[in-house]
């Protein structure tokens, strides 16, 4: 398997690793939320049903108000948060609510990231190199993996690096 | 980030440990973004209801207060967004004591931190609103959307540690929407349909709310054959920001930045997206699931005088079955009851609120202390919020949410 790494604008936090929830959605944690059971509880979310709790989320955009600012510095005091979030696109409030609730996030890349990630790979999030890497990919996934490894060299890792506006 | 001299005597911890606190937070942030610097600003505007502090977040604003070095207070205009409360009306919505008690220590909190607790998400039409060109920190979506594009402020998205922490140093990071680059428009979309009650304009917003799709892109919109009122414009920015996390809108010929399609670069941009009737229909239908009605809603945003005028004359002579919410400012309630709006809306058995906002107010909460789940409200901000907290929320006009919370049984269609 090649290994990908996908290299981010915006980064923020400590580096962790873990298992990928990946969706092209969006995220709120007032909208999106179960924050008592740790769940994804809107109805119409890609990853409804799905715990969060210890996981990367990766999704393509932050959606919905304010209120993530806090929220994710509360369910970080219960333990009941995120390992780490990766998006296309991010606004300000999970940015702030990433800082204030010390969750690591990489945001700003040049391809799709819900697209390029396997859901349920391993993967890690270092935001001091502003990477994202593929560790491992589920093998219900594999037909996947395969398809994404033509376009990589099987001695060097892909480097995907942003180039854009946000 | 590029700091001044007294914004490094900030950091340095010169000008007490609140305001370092608060600006290492901000720095955090500006360097995410890339802000080449701070811009001072002139107020700001917190969200910061108990439901979304939690205890931690009231802790953390405890320790805040805890500092004993006098130099903790706010340094220029700071207010609040809508509590999680209208502490006189509690019991009727179901909300528990500890609930109240967590109200009880963030309001001391932020008194004790010098913020004005104006409880409103329309400052915009209540409190002060925000001149063109000027730059604030403000923290509510609906209230940023309406400053920006109505009132040519600017300001980001600011949550409510970043809100407070530029009231604490009057100053916040220089990116996004306080750059000139980034208030240009991004899409270009036409209108077929001039929406005329607010959940139409609502709905509007949430069509191109959902077609921009992400915080960074500015819907410019031609096609528009009248001049909407604060009201209508307010619904419309409410709902694109809910559903599309968008923070500027323009619309040729009505908003300041956009007297002409040029001004704001959309002759540049092709003409992908044209909105009507089927696309407002649609979204509306998404959330016509049942007939039978359990609460009514009108909140999000609170209802101006006018919002509350209108709804007074529905229920004048009227006796409900079903419970009618009305939620609104702590500065229009006054009036509202001087007026005898309130009079009328409760006589007909419905309840006036004031100071929190229905979704802010531990909307899971009492949707199990009172048996809520379907809910018919005329803001299409509300619905698109609630599935998240267990409802089946309908989007409905005034006068049809009116008449369901008579009959319990809301007219339309049924998905």
């Amino acid at each position: 398997m090649s290994e990908l790494i996908l290299t981010a604008r915006h980064a923020m936090g400590r580096k962790v690793s873990g298992e990928a929830l990946v969706a092209k959605d969006g995220f709120s944690a007032r909208y999106d939320l179960n924050r008592l059971t740790g769940v994804f509880s809107r109805p119409a979310h890609k990853l409804v049903g799905l715990s969060y709790v210890g996981r990367i989320l990766v999704l393509d955009t932050a959606k919905g108000g304010v209120a993530s600012a806090w929220m994710l510095n509360e369910m970080r005091s219960r333990d009941m948060v995120p390992l780490a979030i990766v998006f296309n696109s991010v606004n300000p409030i999970l940015v702030q609510g990433a800082a204030l609730g010390d969750i690591a996030m990489l945001a700003g890349f040049d391809a799709d990231i819900t697209a390029l990630v396997p859901h349920g790979a391993m993967v890690e999030v270092d935001p001091e190199a502003k990477t994202l890497r593929v560790l491992g990919q589920p093998a219900r996934l594999a037909h996947q993996e395969s398809d994404t490894a033509q376009a990589a060299s099987p001695a060097e890792p892909r480097k995907i690096r942003f180039v854009g506006r946000e | 980030m590029r700091l001044n001299a007294e914004e490094q005597a900030m950091l340095a911890g010169e000008m007490g440990e609140v305001a370092q606190l608060a600006i290492k937070h901000q720095i955090a942030v500006g360097d995410f973004f890339g802000a080449r610097d701070f811009v001072p600003i002139t107020q700001a505007h917190i969200m910061a209801d108990t439901e979304s502090l939690g205890q931690a977040g009231i802790m953390w604003l405890e320790r805040l207060c805890d500092v004993k070095d006098s130099q903790h207070r706010v340094r220029v205009p700071t207010i609040t967004d809508p509590r999680g409360t209208d502490f006189s009306k509690a019991d009727s919505i179901g909300q528990s004591g500890w609930m109240l008690e967590l109200e009880r220590r963030a309001i001391a909190a932020f008194v004790k931190l010098g913020v004005s607790m104006t409880d409103t998400c329309i400052n915009y039409q209540t409190v002060l609103a925000a001149a063109r060109g000027e730059h604030v920190a403000f923290g509510d979506t609906g209230v940023v959307i309406y400053s920006n594009s109505v009132n040519g402020a600017r300001s980001n998205f600011e949550g409510g540690p970043s809100a407070l922490s530029a009231g604490l140093t009057a100053r916040t990071p220089r990116y996004g929407f306080h750059l000139d680059e980034h208030r240009q428009a991004t899409l270009r979309i036409r209108i077929d349909f001039t929406p005329q009650t607010l959940n139409e304009w609502g709905a509007l917003g949430g069509v191109i709310g959902r077609l921009a799709g992400n915080y960074w892109q500015v819907p410019v919109i031609e096609g528009m054959d009248v001049a909407p009122t604060s009201d209508q414009l307010k619904h419309f920015g409410a709902a694109m920001a809910s559903f599309g996390s968008i923070a500027m809108f323009h619309i040729v010929g009505i908003t300041p930045e956009a007297s002409r399609l040029e001004d704001v670069g959309g002759h540049k941009l092709a003409l992908l997206h044209r909105v009507g009737r089927k696309e407002i229909d649609a979204l509306t239908k998404d959330y016509a699931l049942e007939k039978s009605v359990d609460v009514v809603v009108f909140s999000a945003p609170q209802l101006s005088l006018y919002e509350l005028r209108s709804l007074a004359a529905l229920c004048e002579g009227r006796r409900f079955k079903v419970p009618l919410l009305a939620v609104t400012s702590p500065q229009v309630k006054p009036d509202a009851d001087r007026f005898g709006y309130t009079e009328t809306i409760e006589a007909a058995g419905g309840s006036v609120l004031a100071g929190m906002c229905f979704y802010q107010s531990y909307a899971r909460e009492m949707a199990e202390a009172k048996g809520w789940k379907r809910l018919a409200s005329n803001s299409a901000k509300l619905v698109n919020i609630l599935g998240g907290y267990g409802y089946v929320p309908m989007l409905a006009s005034m006068e049809a949410c009116v008449s369901a919370a008579e009959t319990g049984q809301l007219a339309g269609e049924s998905k």
